[in-house]
């Protein structure tokens, strides 16, 4: 898949972003330039507070840039929009619904109830294995399944770009492993457009067709390398000396940044 | 063995302890005179129904409780919302809340007499301040401690202003509202003995000030027990709300 010249399906072009802190202005975006290709599987690091999350934000339409635009299809995003759905580290799950209620939300937002609504959660609940709580509420349920939850929300309105910002941050090595192989699977079946922050470098490059490197503050776009390593991916991927290759180049780039925030 | 004695054995435990306390004071000849032991204070119910006094007692105070609850909590809540929802809004009343919340309503009693004469209005009145201070500052605090990323989900599925009111904002502080009417009825209750003395013909308070004109410890005993009861009964009514409305909550262990 990747490698294909596709059409570009969010634009972000010289975006600045700053914020005013007790102590004066803070940059935490300056001048960032990226195209994201339509179902592309873009991932991005950087180290903490470079400001990853603040232009995920603002793709989503939650913030908007000081200066600088970001289109969606063409169109310049001012609000959030349910063609751009995201994924949060802390779930945000609504705990007065149960998983189904929460997968049905977006949808009944839509104007879609009853059976249809229905229909298209219980599929989306299959996607992600969680057919036998459709009843439960995020309390009984563990963090991997609850961020099951929420991939399954976020693509039940279905969105054609998938904002995810860290969301296996919170999760143990394994429940994280289980579920990136799940995203990939997903990705596969459903195609979308998918930019996904992470400070996991494995991570990154697992997933993404391309990984962004932000630079430390103010964050700017360090590089974007591609990776070439072929679908489908599972663990065992990991292991292969194309794949440490590219790990080590992106660490590389990645800890001189880290280095620079430690100054 | 502590896990063994199942919930409801502790309380029948805890009961006779509370009893046998009891009964120690009330032989101690410093405390006797303020603790008569159970049979007295039993008694004192026939006193009391005999006087004829005892259900108006109670009913009266449970009328001015409930209807000053009532109408703290129709009023707490709108001014909560509105406090939480515009910044100049709270800014201006908040800290009017926060300075009369710490007065007791006794101190602020003979005010409202002087505006409202005597009788049931102005019993009214007072648990309805006090229960409407602790009730929109708990319930816009919880309206304030919204998890933000919970909005923002709503917003990224498409949710606007009301939307997010109705389906995010009512039910993330259905928790704080119950906690806010626990709390309400509890200052109720506390403030009733405030509210009573205002020249009430009846009460569970205005009798307890009556009876100790005359040192009949009985029977005042007896009235500031059904006052706990009724505490209790409140409070269980309470919880019940709370695990219809609120069963989906995460259980912090206290």
């Amino acid at each position: 898949m990747a490698g294909e010249t596709r059409r570009v399906k969010v634009k972000i072009d010289q975006v600045k972003k700053v914020f005013d802190s007790r102590n004066g202005e803070v940059v935490a975006l300056n001048g960032v330039d990226l195209d994201i290709h339509e179902n592309e599987f873009v991932t991005v690091v950087g180290p903490s507070g470079c400001g990853k999350s603040t232009l995920l934000n603002i793709i989503a339409g939650l913030e908007k840039p000081t200066s600088g635009v970001v289109r969606c299809d063409g169109k310049e995003i001012t609000g959030t929009g349910t063609e751009r759905g995201v994924v949060f580290q802390q779930y945000a799950l609504f705990p007065w619904l149960t998983v189904k209620g929460n997968v049905q939300f977006g949808l009944n937002l839509q104007g879609i109830k009853g059976k249809k609504a229905d229909e298209i959660a219980n599929k989306y609940i299959k996607l992600v294995d969680l057919q036998d709580f459709v009843n439960h509420y995020p309390k009984e349920l563990s963090g991997g399944m609850k961020q099951r939850v929420a991939i399954a929300r976020a693509y039940a309105a279905n969105p054609s770009v998938l904002l995810m910002d860290e969301p296996f941050g919170a999760l143990d090595a394994q429940t994280r492993t289980q579920l990136q192989e799940e995203l990939l699977h997903t990705w596969d079946s459903e195609q979308k457009t998918c930019f996904f922050i992470t400070h996991d470098v494995e991570e990154a490059i697992l997933l993404g067709q391309k990984v962004v490197i932000m630079s430390a503050r103010p964050g700017r776009i360090k590089e974007v390398v591609d990776v070439k390593i072929s679908y489908p991916r599972n663990q065992e991927t990991r292991m292969t000396q194309e794949f440490l290759d590219v790990k080590n180049y992106v660490w590389g780039q990645v800890y001189q940044e880290y280095l620079a925030v430690r100054k | 063995m502590v896990e063994r004695i199942p919930n409801g054995g502790w309380l029948a435990l805890s009961l006779l302890a509370a009893l046998l306390f009891w009964t120690i004071l009330s032989l101690i000849p410093s405390t006797s005179r303020s603790f008569p032991n159970i049979f007295l204070v039993t008694e004192s119910i026939g006193t009391m129904m005999q006087r004829g006094v005892f259900w108006k007692d109670i009913t009266s105070s449970l009328i001015s409780v409930t209807s000053g609850f009532s109408i703290g909590f129709i009023l707490s809540l709108p001014v909560a919302i509105v406090m939480a929802w515009y910044k100049p809004v709270r800014f201006i009343i908040e800290p009017w809340i926060q300075f009369i919340r710490n007065i007791p309503p006794l101190a602020y009693v003979p005010l409202v007499v002087i505006s409202a004469g005597v009788g049931r209005t102005p019993q009214i009145i007072v648990i309805t301040i006090a229960t409407f201070l602790i009730m929109s500052i708990t319930i816009y605090q919880g309206i304030k401690n919204i998890d933000p990323t919970l909005i923002k989900a709503a917003k990224v599925l498409g949710a606007r202003d009301r939307d997010i009111f109705m389906k995010v904002v009512a039910p993330a502080s259905l928790p704080f509202i119950i906690t806010a009417i626990r709390l309400g009825t509890a200052v109720g209750l506390t403030s009733l003995i405030a509210a009573e003395s205002t020249g009430a013909q009846a009460g569970l308070g205005m009798r307890i000030r009556a009876l100790s004109n005359t040192f009949e410890s009985s029977p005042m005993l007896l009235y500031i027990i059904i006052i706990g009861i009724i505490g209790l009964i409140f409070e269980r009514l309470v919880k019940l709300l709370e695990r219809r409305l609120t069963g989906w909550q995460e259980k912090r262990d206290v």
